[in-house]
């Protein structure tokens, strides 16, 4: 077992690592898509085959094609791909967003009250059990992240209609 | 309604595939090399030359080497050497025949005007198609031996111009006999000079006066 | 595999099942769970091998008799060597890869596309004990495996740097992004009514006759038919089937991100495409059509395998029946279809499942005014829309100067 979570962990951290400094962008993509797949791997060892199936169907099949959709249309050529050089700016500006998002995970994960007891095997949750809780008590979380999500669309939407009728032909 | 165009469309092409099991007119493909489609009668390609006798093809030459064709043809792709003695042809009459009659298939561009002029009836169109060779030079230079074909050949694909020459000759035929008939006639009553007197005889006697061709001949 | 065995069972029934044991009976018993998965996997490929082999020959049968034509019939008996004179030419054929080609990319595609539309296939229960995986969440997994075989596209045509491949991967992701949300949706009905998103599940929630030969098959509904009808076009679209064949448009685009491929990888695509519609008319056969299920009381002597065989064949002969018919939508026409009918209709549809789950109770007269509600739901929405999405284009008059 510890030799499978060996081998998914490397898979995840290896395609992060190269994802991140592949100059190539589409190379990025698909090897962020990878690392996806290595997180739904991770689920399905870990015992939560929904999430992990949900994980594969979302991003591997949707997020994905956002992705790869947003580099084809605002990249013109295949020599315009590479990446600006690297700033302290940008490097900073990086880390302390990628040091915020793990700070709030970690928080969350090392909050949360789980049973860490090894004796006693977790068993896996029936989907209907997970389809209760999220309708039932942590509907509000649901909620509140839908609202989240259609937000940040709607953001997404006006931004670039405004660019659109701005300069023509913009980056 | 969406989707009423797609639901007519499908059926038409099941009744195309379900025809096609039962009705001729939905399966219209011939399988070719096995079976060959009936040609229209007025197809036409590539010229033949016609002989009266299959058993004896370069003997009954309907063709008196007159040279008339070699002449009009428009792309000059009919060579044609005359004979110095005179043979008999199919009715027994003598006459010259082609000892050389080619036909250069790569040129000809079946305008059948070489049909047209002769006065013989000894050159038709053909109805080949399968005339592909390894060979652009030699192979598709038609030599008399391989442009003759019988009359009944002829009969078989262009069945109604066929048995218009045929009455046409016939009927020629006869008149030259009734005019030998006469002229024996004749001959008998005051003793002359046999009269050489073939209907077809006068167009071969006084030789083609076609002017010559403007470009001198290769 | 669970053996939950009715005693009238049949031995053509069990078939299958006696084979199994025969074959891991030969082997030691820490053995078995290995042999008994190798074996599905071997059966699974062996059986859609064959099936993909005698598609190819079947469509282009069809396809020719629907145009006036024989179709192959040189290759052995009627052609039924062809597809196996295809293959030799194919695995035979040079394989060219453009010098400028992302190399990796360009031989992952394939691979990957052939692997992601056969997994799906391990969660279809092709007959009563006929199931390579029964996993809870089957409809899940059979999906997320079939989201990525676009992705295999999108590689194919960025990889072979070409513009026309270039053009074929965006078509495919435009595609994917409009049609992946109708499939789900209008599956998810489906899961609501079952409960359940195993497939084994789904296929016994539609067992059982009214009266003895009327099948409880969810297609025997109203939302579940125009689910049935809004599936099959989505999975059209998904396995890039004509009429919504655009990443390959031959007319416009060679042959899309298959251009720059040549002899086996081709056939892998090729191949992919027709694993890809069996896995989708397997799914429907299993969400829809009652899965393995006879579709008469007094037919049930047949095995089990027997007509899920049949639902499928009968699907594949939809598909290629829809490909002789209809030409080939324009990009607009493909995601307007999608977004602004289909999207909308299965929505509803969800709706619509849902109240039939609630009136399932209704009895007596009431059951009439269940079934008018439901059809009136289905069917208004669809000639409204409908109207809304055709006006202004047919019927087409045409002028002859
Ligand atoms: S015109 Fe007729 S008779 Fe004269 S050479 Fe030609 S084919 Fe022979
Ligand atoms: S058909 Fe025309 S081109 Fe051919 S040989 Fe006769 S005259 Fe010449």
């Amino acid at each position: 077992m510890n030799l499978t979570f060996a081998l998914i962990a490397f898979l995840i951290l290896a395609s992060a690592v190269l994802a991140a400094t592949r100059r190539d962008l589409i190379h990025s993509a698909l090897l962020l898509v990878g690392n996806w797949l290595g997180v739904a791997f991770f689920y399905l060892w870990a015992g939560a085959e929904f999430v992990a199936f949900a994980q594969a169907l979302v991003y591997v099949g949707a997020i994905s094609m956002v992705v790869l959709f947003a580099v084809l249309l605002t990249r013109r050529m295949r020599t315009e791909l590479p990446l600006l050089v690297a700033t302290r700016d940008r490097v900073v500006s990086a880390v302390l967003g990628g040091a915020a998002v793990f700070g709030v995970l970690a928080v969350a994960v090392l909050r949360t009250p789980l049973d860490t007891n090894p004796a006693k095997p977790a068993g896996s949750v029936s989907m209907l059990s997970l389809g209760q809780q999220l309708m039932g008590p942590q509907a509000a979380a649901v909620l509140i992240v839908g609202v989240l999500l259609t937000v940040s669309l709607l953001g997404a939407v006006v931004l670039a209609s405004s660019d659109a009728d701005g300069k023509e032909g913009a980056p | 309604m969406l989707g009423s165009g797609i639901l007519q469309g499908l059926a038409v092409t099941a009744k195309n595939f379900l025809g096609s099991y039962h009705d001729p007119a939905r399966y219209t493909t011939v399988e070719y090399p096995e079976v060959k489609q009936q040609l229209p009668e007025a197809f036409r390609n590539f010229p033949f030359l016609v002989t009266e006798n299959a058993t004896d093809p370069m003997g009954t030459l309907r063709c008196v080497a007159c040279q008339i064709c070699e002449k009009e043809c428009p792309p000059q792709c009919i060579f044609i050497e005359k004979s110095k003695d005179k043979k008999p042809d199919a009715n027994g009459k003598l006459q010259i025949y082609p000892v050389v009659f080619a036909i250069d298939t790569s040129v000809c561009m079946s305008c059948q005007i070489c049909v047209e002029v002769c006065p013989f009836d000894a050159i038709k169109m053909d109805q080949v198609y399968e005339i592909a060779t390894t060979d652009r030079f030699d192979a598709l230079l038609l030599n008399r031996e391989q442009l003759a074909k019988p009359n009944e050949y002829f009969h078989q694909i262009h069945p109604t111009e066929a048995a218009e020459v045929d009455a046409r000759l016939a009927a020629d035929r006869k008149a030259a006999e009734e005019k030998a008939k006469a002229a024996a006639a004749a001959k008998a009553a005051l003793p002359a000079k046999p009269a050489p007197a073939p209907v077809a005889k006068p167009a071969v006697v006084p030789p083609p006066t076609a002017p010559q061709s403007p470009g001198p001949a290769a | 595999m669970i053996a939950t065995l009715p005693p009238a069972e049949s031995w053509l029934e069990r078939f299958p099942l006696l084979v199994r044991d025969w074959i891991t009976g030969h082997l030691p018993e820490s053995l078995g769970w290995l042999a008994v998965s190798l074996l599905a996997i071997v059966v699974i490929l062996a059986a859609f091998g064959l099936l993909f082999a005698y598609l190819t020959l079947a469509e282009r049968k069809i396809l020719g008799r629907i145009q006036n034509r024989p179709g192959p019939n040189r290759t052995g008996w009627f052609g039924l060597l062809q597809p196996f004179a295809d293959g030799i030419k194919a695995v035979t054929k040079e394989d060219v890869v453009p010098r400028e080609a992302d190399a990796v990319l360009h031989f992952l595609a394939p691979v990957l596309l052939v692997a992601m539309s056969l997994l799906g296939l391990a969660v279809i229960p092709f007959g009563r004990h006929l199931l390579a995986a029964n996993l809870e969440a089957g409809v899940l997994y059979f999906f997320a495996a079939g989201a990525a075989t676009e992705l295999a596209v999108f590689m194919a045509g960025w990889a072979s740097h070409n513009k026309y491949s270039l053009l074929a991967a965006m078509r495919a992701l435009a595609q994917l992004i409009s049609y992946e949300l109708p499939l789900l949706l209008s599956v998810v009905p489906v899961v609501m009514l079952a409960g359940s998103l195993s497939t084994t599940h789904i296929v016994d929630a539609q067992g059982g006759w009214t009266f003895g030969w009327i099948p409880h098959w969810h297609v025997l509904t109203p939302w579940g038919f125009a689910g049935f009808v809004m599936f099959m076009i989505a999975a059209l679209a998904e396995s890039n089937r004509s009429p919504f064949d655009l990443p390959e448009a031959e007319s416009e685009l060679i042959a899309g991100h298959l251009t720059e491929y040549s002899g086996f990888k081709y056939a892998l695509f090729f191949m992919a495409e027709y694993f890809g519609m069996c896995g989708l008319s397997a799914m429907a056969v299993t969400l829809f059509l009652g899965g393995w299920q006879a579709p008469c009381a007094f037919l049930e002597f047949i095995p089990s395998y027997v007509w899920f065989t049949a639902k499928l064949l009968t699907l594949l002969l939809g598909f290629i029946w829809i490909r002789a018919t209809l030409p080939r939508l324009r990009m607009d026409q493909l995601t307007r279809l999608a977004w602004k009918f289909l999207v909308p209709l299965t929505l509803l549809n969800l709706a619509n499942a849902a109240f039939w789950s609630l009136s399932a109770g209704w009895s007596g007269p009431m059951h009439w005014v269940r079934w008018a509600i439901a059809l009136t739901v289905v069917v208004g929405p669809f000639l409204l829309l409908g109207r809304a999405l055709t006006a202004g284009v047919a019927p087409r008059t045409y002028r002859y100067a």
